[in-house]
């Protein structure tokens, strides 16, 4: 039985033929669409790696079913970036040395950008560690996360307080 | 993870039916169904897609000041719904406390209701589990079992349910509405899970192919809304389970507890409803000393089931955190982290 699922991914409809409904939406990015950027670490939703945003929203990819994703806009670390201009939170990552090794870092950005759009932060540390607890760094590079989505949300808002005014 | 069908139903009716085949699964977020079957432990032969049912995936509020979820309402769109958090905000705690931002933005609140038990025996195959395979016995037993059950729990199983969520929904009187092959029923969230007796792998008083459409709370439950907290200890401050935690709901009127309710997390198979201690409350004034024996009361039946003789202690000292907390009053604003007992202002650092 082969299921046919359209997606939006990165701006791009996609159809997907699917052969088996058993694959996630982290292997369907990784293994089938060579979009390699989104990372697997536990692929049990504990460690974040795997973050992308479905419909706005950041989730674990290793835990989502294609098959039940019909319809949906998926946005990875490959459609962050304005061509070569960093999107605010990729530069702010590199400005506050947000990451040793980089292989959360995909998923740390995602969640950032989920974390920014959802809006519940202020620019409280303590409120960014807690809604970034679902990204685990090996190389503790926490410090520099937290600083880096802190300074992404301020330049964000400056933006849209200097867009909108 | 083994091969399965992949079934997406139109409606509720349709899906019930196609549940009827044995071996059939709901999936909704799939956030700890997936899990399981990615290990091996849930090996369901086919997958019945709940998430684009119609008309599960609105709050209604009632006329009467109670509210109603439909199953497949996000975890963060309830906890971060602003009628909802000021109305139940011990509910909007607990969820906001629970797993992380990404599984919140996916996890449903009916899936929340059905997550399985984290204990390790249960979660490993090659382990002798009664819960997973009946009969086989329970190496949680004489094993790993610092953070199992200290009531509700028989020698079959020790397990306890991990859910934050569900603590609040008991204290504040939660209903469960069902849809199955036998058309709909409802019953209290209290008696939704069950403890494990002779049958631990009977977790839940669903029928086969039985399906959670809604949850409600009723309006007498937002009468606690200026005086609820829920309290979670981890082992680490966020994304993490409870080891033992406390949903504490209170009316005070002119100095005096008219109305108490408690409930505690992670002791049992099911989150523990303390009647006795809430009965002890009713009428007395919010000091220590009542707090002090009200969850002396929680925790009377109490017994280790193994290396977790240290929980009924710190159970006890939650339930009086959680009162004495929901004494002082409904923070303002979510605490930054939610249901932390080391946040003792809200918004204030606990490394600054």
């Amino acid at each position: 039985m082969s299921l046919s699922i359209s997606l939006t991914i990165n701006g791009q409809p996609r159809t997907i033929a699917l052969d088996d409904p058993r694959v996630t939406l982290l292997d369907l990015l990784r293994e089938r669409l060579d979009l390699t950027g989104t990372k697997k670490g536990c692929d049990r939703g504990q460690c974040g790696a795997c973050t992308v945003l479905v419909d706005g929203r950041r989730i674990n990819s290793c835990l989502s079913l294609v098959a039940s994703l019909d319809g949906a806009d998926v946005q990875t670390i490959e459609g962050l970036a304005d061509g070569d201009a960093l999107h605010p939170v990729q530069a702010a990552f590199i400005e506050a040395d947000g990451f040793q090794c980089g292989y959360c870092t995909p998923g740390q950005i995602m969640s950032a950008v989920g974390l920014i759009k959802e809006g519940h932060a202020s620019g409280d540390p303590e409120r960014v560690r807690e809604l970034m607890s679902g990204n685990i760094c090996r190389c503790g590079a926490y410090q520099g996360i937290t600083e880096a989505v802190l300074e992404a949300q301020k330049v964000m808002a400056d933006k849209k307080g200097r867009n909108a005014a | 993870m083994n091969r399965f069908d992949f079934i997406a139903p139109h409606n509720i009716s349709e899906a019930v039916a196609a549940a009827a085949e044995p071996g059939s699964a709901y999936l909704a977020a799939g956030t700890n169904l997936l899990d399981l079957m990615k290990i091996g432990v849930s090996r369901p032969v086919r997958l019945i897609d709940i998430t684009r049912l119609p008309g599960l995936d609105r709050i209604e509020w009632q006329p009467d000041g109670g509210v109603r979820i439909g199953a497949m309402v996000r975890n963060s769109d309830l906890a971060y719904d602003p009628r909802f958090a000021r109305t139940f905000p011990a509910v909007a705690e607990a969820l906001l406390s629970g797993a992380s931002a990404q599984l919140r933005n996916a996890a449903t609140i009916g899936g929340n209701l059905m997550q399985r038990t984290r204990c390790a025996y249960f979660q490993d195959t090659a382990s002798a589990c009664n819960r997973r395979v009946p009969g086989s016995g329970c190496d949680a037993l004489h094993g790993e079992n610092r953070l199992h059950a200290v009531v509700g729990w028989s020698e079959h199983c020790i397990a306890t349910h991990p859910s934050d969520f569900c603590v609040p929904l008991a204290a504040l009187d939660a209903v469960v509405e069902l849809e199955g092959p036998q058309g709909k029923r409802e019953i209290p969230l209290e008696d939704f899970h069950r403890l494990p007796g002779e049958t631990p792998e009977q977790e839940t008083a669903l029928a086969p192919a039985e399906l959670i459409v809604a949850l409600r709370l009723p309006a007498e439950a937002a009468r606690f809304a200026a005086n609820a907290r829920y309290l979670k200890l981890r082992e680490r401050t966020s994304y993490a389970f409870a080891v033992v935690s406390a949903a504490a709901a209170l009316e005070i009127n002119d100095g005096v507890i008219s109305h108490a309710r408690l409930a505690l997390g992670a002791i049992a198979a099911k989150p523990w409803r303390a009647r006795e201690a809430e009965a002890s409350l009713a009428g007395a004034e919010p000091t220590l000393e009542a707090f002090t024996r009200a969850a002396g009361f929680a925790l009377a039946d109490a017994r280790p089931s193994g290396d977790n003789a240290f929980k009924i202690e710190l159970a006890r000292r939650i339930a009086v955190r959680a009162l004495i907390l929901a004494a002082e009053g409904t923070p303002e604003v979510m605490p930054a982290l939610p249901a932390s007992p080391f946040s003792t202002t809200p918004g204030a650092s606990h490394v600054a």
